[in-house]
């Protein structure tokens, strides 16, 4: 008789009646969103801060080349000894001292350039004036030798390399950035889906064990059928908290940073990152590219690959977790057993943010994406950039492979450990089961 | 009448560890049986073997004489000894959703339930979370939901452990009811009182092998010694004490009386006849006792065990 259906609504209906689920699904993205726009306020603050830098210029040459922006004011003194300027800034409370000596071949003038302060200064305060002071002095030295400025300017020219493959799909940097953002969201969703819902799942298998309630529902349905019940009827109850929260956490955003006029784009980390890449185009240039850049993805690949792999992986993962659930009694025994489980998932995820991200499809990211236990996050994380469709089908088939196979193991474990209370056992003993 | 279940030469092995070896037993349809034996006999994994929740090394049980199939589930209510219910869930709920797993279309489990709740007078429970049950509470909304589909077999492992007396007895009078509306009990325990009240046949257990089974009576007319407790007011108390060792096997016993009588059991040989001992007594004093010593259940079951 097939009780399938009945076992994934009762998992789906406690879990999504749960009090502490619906706190969750309600709470998460509030907190979420009040963490980013907390951190975007600060930094917004941390922006808005002034800061005065003394100047004492003794060449005379370079004090004039500062200019006082938003943040940063800038004070010429002259006529001081150096150690009257260092005391003039600690009285003021300023935030430092750019002392310039003299010096009579420019080449050479980075020696006698210092910067004295209170603190350690910010490495951005200090880049920002070498940068304003190689230029400068850069220009100094051409002109020294008989080289006109004004040529040189002129005679710049901006390169962008138009990038495009062997079959005419084309590319560039922000394509670049936007498959990363793909594959790493897709990769990291991965990652955290079966760390949040396997937990539930063994939480779930340990709360049968230990109400008892087991021997009873064993008496009326198939072990691996309860297990399988109990692994789909999670997941959708996962798929609809994640929803809930894809679509509170977009609501939100748009409240919040309509409210505090935060724009979150800027703060959050990839959102610098396109506008590192995006910083010689101008605005909308870039924001065209970006959409550009989605339509050229191999949309309907990632789509069937994402579902395929998520849902490959995910049992995979799901079914040692109800493994782990059934052979121990309580949760805090599984720390034995999560630890093997979690360090390839770990892996996966640092090889797919470092290796990937640094070359898709070297020898690395190609190995790790056929081996089953990280193929689905990297793999994910690979398909932007295009992988050959062979290689997804053989991953994939290898993947489907390891999960049968670990389906069935993980029935052995679970129809033995459900009806073993008492000791923990230990790996031997476990591997012995599976002979039962 | 035929028997409703038979198990036969059933084995079981987890790991070097032996649970059945060679196990057979027979339960007649209609009848309590009682699965008796220590502590860790196996007694449990023949039950499992039964529900097939463990697949027997070897041997094959029939029920209702076909070998068992996944269907037969459905037939089968089943008690374990480690019973519960899922804690955060509303009693009702979960009553529907066991009688489902059984096979009941859930109007027909609700009608059922329905009648049990108010029969067991629980009706007001329905809506209520087993955490907010006592343990006595959720054992019967737990033996509902083991007989609500109305098995041909009925096994219960400990059925009375956590209940108080009171319910106790309306536990086994429905266990007994059940059985004259025609299931077959299999009993499990080692509190013998139930046994000698409610069982027709037993099977001992005992270190994974089967020891003793049958009819408890002819069982207890096996086991039986043959001796007699007797009371007897008697002048000459010495006297009669020597002329009984000469006669018969007496050994010293104490039983509560309202008078100072003279108390022994008596056994006899296997030429003498309850009769020729009785009226050896009647010539020499009055008698105030004469009671049969049949085994108990205990005493079987102690004896046997401590035989093998």
């Amino acid at each position: 008789m097939n009780h399938l259906p009945l076992i994934i609504k009762r998992e789906y209906f406690t879990k999504v009646k749960n009090k502490s689920f619906i706190i969750m699904t309600f709470l998460s993205p509030m907190i979420m969103i009040g963490l980013v726009a907390v951190v975007a306020y600060l930094s917004q603050l941390n922006n808005n801060s002034e800061r005065t830098i003394t100047i004492l210029d003794e060449s005379g040459m370079i004090a004039s080349i500062f200019e006082n922006t938003k943040n940063t004011k800038y004070k010429v003194i002259d006529k001081l000894s150096l150690e009257d300027a260092k005391k003039l800034t600690q009285v003021q409370e300023n935030y430092g001292l750019l002392y310039i000596g003299k010096f009579n071949d420019v080449s050479s003038a980075g020696n006698v350039i210092k910067f004295y302060s209170e603190e350690s200064p910010s490495i951005s305060v200090i880049s920002g004036l070498e940068s304003k002071l190689e230029k400068h002095l850069t220009d100094l030295k051409l002109e020294s030798q008989g080289v006109d400025i004004e040529k040189i300017k002129t005679s710049k020219i901006d390169i962008a390399v138009a990038q495009e493959s062997f079959t005419g799909e084309k590319t560039s940097k922000i394509d670049s950035i936007v498959k990363l953002i793909f594959g790493g969201a897709a990769g990291y969703l991965l990652f955290m889906f079966i760390i949040i819902y396997g937990n539930m799942i063994m939480r779930s298998v340990i709360e049968e064990k230990t109400s008892r309630i087991i021997e009873v529902i064993i008496s009326s349905v198939k072990p691996v059928q309860l297990m399988l019940g109990k692994i789909i009827g999670t997941s959708l109850a996962g798929v609809t908290q994640f929803i809930i929260w894809l679509i509170l956490g977009g609501v939100l955003l748009t409240i919040v940073s309509a409210i505090f006029g935060i724009d979150l784009m800027q703060a959050s980390p990839s959102g610098q990152l396109l506008n590192q890449a995006g910083n010689d185009a101008a605005m909308p240039d870039m924001v065209q590219n970006g959409f550009l850049a989605f339509y050229n993805l191999p949309l309907t690949n990632l789509i069937i690959a994402f579902l395929l792999f998520f849902i490959g992986g995910y049992l995979l993962y799901s079914s040692l977790y109800a493994a782990i659930g059934a052979a121990v009694d309580n949760e805090t025994d599984t720390q034995q057993f999560l630890f093997p489980i979690l360090m390839p998932l770990i892996l996966a995820v640092y090889i797919g943010f470092f290796t990937v991200i640094e070359d898709p499809h070297g020898t690395i990211s190609t190995i790790f994406s056929f081996i089953p236990f990280t193929s689905p996050v990297v793999m994910l994380m690979r398909i932007p950039f295009g992988v050959p469709i062979w290689q997804q089908i053989l991953s994939l088939s290898i993947l489907i492979g390891t999960f049968m196979f670990a389906v069935w193991f993980a029935a052995k474990i679970y129809r033995v450990g459900i009806l073993m209370y008492g000791k923990k056992p230990s790996y031997r003993e476990i591997l012995k089961w599976i002979k039962y | 009448m035929g028997n409703l279940l038979e198990a036969h030469n059933v084995s079981k092995k987890f790991g070097d560890y032996t649970a059945l070896n060679n196990v057979s037993i027979a339960v007649p349809q209609g009848s309590i049986f009682g699965l008796l034996g220590p502590n860790g006999a196996g007694k449990t994994t023949l039950i499992r073997v039964v529900n097939q929740i463990t697949m027997p090394d070897s041997g094959h049980v029939l029920l209702d004489n076909e070998p068992l199939q996944a269907h037969h589930v459905t037939d089968i209510g089943y008690l374990p000894e480690e019973r519960g219910l899922y804690k955060s869930m509303k009693v009702g709920e979960q009553a529907l959703y066991l009688a489902q797993l059984k096979g009941l279309s859930k109007s027909e489990a609700k009608k059922r339930l329905k009648y049990w709740f108010d029969r067991l007078d629980i009706g007001d429970w329905w809506h209520k979370k087993i955490q907010e049950l006592s343990k006595g509470m959720a054992q019967k909304v737990q033996f509902i939901v083991t007989v609500l589909h109305e098995p041909k077999l009925l096994i219960f492992d400990e059925p009375f452990s956590g209940f108080d007396p009171i319910n106790a007895i309306v536990i086994k009078d429905e266990i007994l009811r059940l059985r004259d509306n025609g299931a077959t009990v299999i009993f499990s325990t080692h509190r013998m009182e139930s046994v000698e009240e409610l069982c027709d046949h037993i099977a001992l257990i005992h270190q994974s092998n089967k020891i003793l089974d049958g009819k408890l009576q002819d069982i207890k007319t096996q086991f039986k010694t043959h001796t007699f407790e007797i009371g007897i007011r008697t002048e000459n108390g010495a006297e009669l004490d020597n002329e009984l060792a000469n006669k018969f096997t007496v050994t010293p016993t104490n039983f509560k009386t309202l008078g100072n009588e003279l108390k022994r059991n008596i056994k006899l040989q296997a030429h003498q006849s309850p009769n020729e001992l009785l009226s050896f007594l009647t010539s020499r004093g009055q008698v105030s006792h004469f009671v049969e010593l049949i085994p108990t259940a205990n005493d079987i079951f102690i004896q046997a065990v401590k035989n093998n």
